[in-house]
């Protein structure tokens, strides 16, 4: 039975994302782990995070999980979701700067906090980025099958990625300015908005990630 | 600007089943919690609230394993509140698959519970609850005080000051209740409602008051809220989620549907 490894390095909620994951890919076994002699047998791995980078980056390093990462960059498909989409990074601003995986180039940055409404205003962009939010693919792939272009997904995050290079993104999403909300590298593939918490759209997502074999 | 306000059906819960009422009062028995919640998720909610109304000594027995079916059975995000006391509660409701936790209360006993919480699983997952109700005389200028226990006790604290010091704490989102209008279907304290939205940098959920489709468009159009929270309208099935939200799009709001 193929199997889907969760690197759970301790923090936040996987019981929304290992159901969703069960409901999808019936015929997986998805295994929650921190153990890289566990995780390594997978055939495709998910990093999820929530909350705070540095703290995540020292998990990540005290289960000796970051080489792991890295290691596995490139075998098997990887999916990061919101702060396990960040990590990839190679610099967080979170927390003072934090030093990430490296996996795409560019850095994470912060949405600047909202102004004070003026009267002509109808909307005050708050942060967190919290709510359901439109998703424009900018390439044409597997991943987003049976997706309609401009699709609702959930987020949730004070922080952006902004990678290097135009080429690995794969999404954007507009708020006050466009950011990116889907990064694409071979076989790494992340998504800032939660798969797991987007309905249905986000359900086909899943599944067009179980069904990846990796290639573009 | 395409993010869509959000439209939260709240469930209150007791022993497990939810609970239809006006809020403590006449509480009746109105179902199963996981088939309630398939149904918002399929209309349309964008996130669903559960409210624990269970007394205390038999509370935390009945809610997890709730909070677990239910968050196997939809796919969308679950706040889980009532009666959270320390970041271990907060803990155990996000391992039973809780999306975020929300704090009332104890966050007037203790504000120490919001900051370790917020520290520990990062401020998207804490919302604060306000209970407000107004406190000026005739004649002056609005002022709201903060209420516990259920919207019995009088903290003493202004609440828009306490939304600021609870967003400076970590919460990452607030829920704000009038007392005023709570259970009366007249709308929302759209003052009240604006007065923190303006001043806080966190997404506002409005709650209390909703009676009819046109007070969610003036609690989102004036209140400035970022969500609205409504029980009765859709427990009684006078309008679906669905309904909501057409309405709305309609008046210009942006809606995911």
């Amino acid at each position: 039975m193929a199997t889907i490894g969760v690197i759970d390095y301790g923090m936040g909620n996987l019981h929304s994302l290992t159901r969703a994951l069960e409901r999808v890919a019936p015929s997986h076994r998805v295994e929650l782990s921190y153990d890289p002699d566990r995780l390594i047998k997978a055939d495709r791995l998910v990093l999820p995070g929530v909350g705070g980078v540095r703290h995540c980056m020292a998990e990540l390093e005290r289960l000796e999980l970051t080489d792991f990462v890295r290691e596995q960059l490139g075998a098997v498909p990887l999916m990061g979701i919101c702060l396990g989409m960040q990590v990839l990074l190679e610099y967080s601003e979170e927390n003072n700067g934090v030093d990430a995986l490296g996996v795409f180039p560019g850095r994470v940055c912060r949405f600047p906090d909202p102004p004070p409404l003026s009267p002509a205003q109808d909307f005050r962009r708050k942060v967190p980025h919290m709510g359901w939010n439109r998703v424009e693919f900018t390439q044409d792939h597997p991943l987003t099958r049976n997706i309609a272009q401009d699709s609702w997904f959930y987020f949730v995050h004070s922080y952006y990625a902004r990678p290097q290079f135009e080429d690995h993104v794969l999404g954007t999403t507009e708020y006050g300015e466009h950011f990116c909300s889907m990064l694409l590298r071979d076989k790494v593939f992340a998504t800032q908005f939660h798969p797991e918490k987007s309905g249905r759209n986000g359900l086909q997502m899943l599944v067009n990630f179980v069904n990846w074999d990796g290639d573009v | 600007m395409s993010l869509a306000r959000r439209i939260i059906p709240c469930l209150d819960i007791n022993k497990g089943r939810v609970v239809k009422g006006v809020r403590f009062e006449d509480i009746r028995d109105a179902g199963d919690p996981v088939e309630i919640a398939r149904r918002y998720d399929a209309e349309g909610a964008d996130e669903l609230v559960f409210l624990d109304i269970t007394a205390s000594h038999e509370r935390r027995d009945t809610l997890y394993p709730v909070v677990e079916q239910v968050a196997s059975e939809i796919s969308i995000p679950l706040t889980v509140g009532g009666g959270v006391r320390s970041p271990n509660d907060v803990r155990r409701l996000l391992r039973s698959g809780a999306d975020k936790v929300s704090i009332n209360t104890s966050a007037v006993e203790n504000p120490e519970v919001v900051r370790e919480a917020s520290d520990l699983y990062g401020k998207q997952c804490i919302v604060v609850a306000i209970d407000a109700k107004r406190v000026n005389r005739r004649k002056e200028e609005p002022r709201w005080n903060v209420f516990t226990h259920g919207g019995r006790k009088d903290s003493g604290l202004d609440a828009v000051e306490w939304a600021q010091r609870m967003v400076a704490e970590g919460a990452g989102e607030l829920l704000l209740t009038s007392m005023d209008r709570d259970g009366t279907r007249s709308g929302f304290d759209l003052e009240l409602t604006r007065a923190i939205s303006d001043t806080v940098s966190v997404p506002i959920i409005a709650s209390g008051g909703v009676g009819r489709l046109e007070d969610l468009e003036d609690g989102l159009a004036v209140g400035k809220a970022d969500a609205v929270l409504a029980a009765s309208i859709f427990h009684f099935r006078e309008y679906t989620v669905g309904e909501a939200k057409d309405f709305l799009a309609e008046r210009g709001l942006p809606m995911r549907r």
